[in-house]
């Protein structure tokens, strides 16, 4: 579904990312893990048209994105969310997922303007549709809040449910439990688990490896740039770079 | 449902459209309270800014970018009319229209090049084209009367209905206030409209949601553009002279002024802010004299203690202390 060939990013002269290839595959989740630098936020801003890379492609169902910008990108049925979460704190919970259907909204301003009744129609439609994913996530009792005051862990679902709710073809999720404690991790982990049933194919970048292990069916590790290891998880494990790169990662911070 | 219920859901659903038909009802029967010409006359003059404000707020409040140049456009309707008015003869309607089409031209144009700067840089951009276009007003004395200002502009008129008294000018001017406020609001309130919210609130974010944010920016300034210039025929025909000190630098600070205190975002908010810097001078004799430093005070206060404006501001905080309170509600 998602293919990236020869992947390289270099910041004047740095090298971020180098000759990055795997694949990502149609009703998947699949893993990117790495030690803190290896170049995983790199990688997903080159994927979404943040950052254009230096050399190498992004195929998309066969069709090269990497020239794209990044709302085309978005509009071909690529969502995301952020690691560090970029709602609209002014708008409220329901518009705020509401955002997620953009794609869908039209983008005619003078027919916006003339609120025409094919519009009128179609606003109930995808606030219906923006309502259905707040229930989802168990957030449709805070549908009209303004985003600024919801606490960190409902703020993580509002930004699932408006990764979500236009039913994209491929889901990246930037390290979607970071900073939740255990009991919220285990309640996005399930809702991780009820996309990935209903046939979403999803990338995920996470450091908890625990849910990377529950969840993925393909693992891919970054270390300083560099792909050094892909499989299921199980295989990953046991793989010495893997462990050589997080071991002495760890004891670096240690 | 009980037919309280129903009400309180008639409410909610219909909110805007019943705001908008309050404001029209209270501005429909506002001449039989106050007949007085001269409040009629600064009435009017809130009208006419707010329709260039309403326009800039999208601009700044919803796209998140600057302009210090508005009134450019404002002057380039007035001169615009005016010019195709008496030096070439035009009917005033279609007249307004050319020169509403021709500024989209130039806003376009300008636009284009100019919206990929941020921040300050687009801030002097736009203060350097209303610059240029002032010192144009004030060289060409041929076209634009130079510094003495453009006499003799004909009232609008609908055949021998003429729009020449200050009650008339009421109806007509508010009529396309209102007309405004509400394609305004219809925007705001759409799929367009959230885009352009979540533009200015973090444009990575919003290009990630499919938000085409550099044409998105184009389309809105364009559209600002328009409103000012409407606005500004609008001014060249209520008061039938111009001069180039009506489109200067410190008038487009002045209507930044006015999207700030209203509030950023805010399209209500813009009826207010215009009224209020247009009835300010009638409230403070002294005012005249020190207008800037007193403008540049509400700014600065506006900014430190309620940085979203006045009215978006003090809303932003009792929706999140509702909001808060129900929290509490919820947890107890």
């Amino acid at each position: 579904m998602l293919r990236l060939e020869q992947l390289s990013k270099n910041f004047g002269g740095l090298p971020a990312l180098s000759q990055v290839s795997f694949e990502v595959f149609p009703g998947q989740v699949t893993a990117l893990i790495g030690p803190n630098g290896a170049g995983k936020s790199t990688l997903i801003n080159c994927m979404t048209g943040v950052l254009q890379p230096s050399s190498g492609r992004v195929l998309f169902r066969g069709a090269s994105i990497s020239s794209l910008a990044a709302h085309q990108i978005a509009r071909c049925g690529i969502a995301r969310t952020f690691q560090n979460l970029k709602l609209f704190p002014r708008l409220s919970v329901l518009d705020n997922v509401l955002t997620g259907l953009t794609c869908e909204a039209g983008s005619s301003m003078v027919m916006a303007m003339l609120r025409l009744p094919y519009l009128r129609h179609r606003e109930r439609r995808l606030r219906l549709r923006a309502l259905e994913a707040l229930d989802r996530f168990g957030l449709g009792d805070k549908a009209d809040w303004p985003a600024a005051v919801l606490a960190y862990g409902d703020k993580k679902r509002v930004e699932l449910a408006r990764a979500t709710v236009g039913n994209p073809q491929l889901i990246l999720l930037d390290e979607p439990v970071a900073g939740l404690n255990a009991a919220e991790t285990a309640a996005v982990g399930e809702q991780l688990h009820l996309l990935r049933r209903a046939g979403h194919t999803l990338l995920l970048i996470e450091h908890d490896m625990d849910l990377v292990m529950k969840l993925a069916d393909q693992v891919v590790v970054l270390d300083s740039g560099q792909k050094i290891a892909r499989g299921t998880p199980a295989e990953v494990r046991r793989n010495p770079r893997v462990l050589e790169a997080y071991l002495g990662c760890m004891e670096a911070t240690a | 449902m009980t037919d309280r219920q129903k009400f309180l859901y008639f409410i909610a659903l219909h909110r805007t459209g019943l705001w908008v038909t309050a404001l029209s009802l209270l501005l429909l029967v506002f001449p039989l309270v106050e007949n007085n010409p001269y409040t009629l006359g600064l009435t009017n003059l809130i009208a006419i800014h707010a329709i260039v404000v309403l326009g800039l707020n999208l601009f700044i409040g919803y796209a998140g970018q600057i302009s210090l140049g508005h009134a450019a456009f404002f002057g380039l309707g007035a001169y615009g009319s005016a010019i195709a008015c008496v030096t070439f003869g035009l009917d005033s309607w279609l007249a307004m229209l050319l020169v509403a089409g021709l500024v989209a031209l130039v806003a376009l144009l300008v636009g284009i090049p100019a919206l990929r700067l941020t921040g300050h840089y687009l801030a002097m951009a736009t203060l350097g084209l209303n610059f240029v276009f002032h010192t144009i007003l004030l060289q060409w004395d041929q076209v634009t009367g130079g510094p003495s200002g453009f006499y003799g502009i004909p009232s609008l008129s609908l055949g021998s209905f003429a729009f020449d008294d200050e009650l008339r000018l009421h109806y007509l001017l508010w009529g396309l206030a209102l007309l405004s406020l509400l394609l305004c609001l219809n925007l705001v309130r759409s799929g367009v409209g959230r885009g352009l919210s979540a533009l200015a609130g973090d444009e990575i974010a919003a290009a990630a949601l499919g938000v085409d944010t550099r044409r998105a920016k184009v389309k809105v300034f364009v559209l600002s553009a328009v409103l000012a210039s409407v606005a500004g025929s609008l001014f060249a025909h209520t008061y039938g002279f111009i001069s180039p000190d009506s489109f200067g630098i410190f008038v487009s600070t002045d209507l930044v002024i006015m999207v700030v205190i209203g509030g950023m975002g805010s399209i209500w908010g813009s009826l207010f802010g215009a009224a209020l810097i247009t009835l300010l001078p009638e409230w403070m004799d002294l005012f005249e004299t020190y207008k800037d430093f007193v403008h540049g005070g509400i700014l600065v206060l506006v900014l430190m203690f309620l940085p979203q404006g006045l009215i978006t501001g003090l809303l932003d905080l009792l929706r999140v202390q509702l909001a808060r309170l129900r929290q509490k509600n919820v947890t107890a």
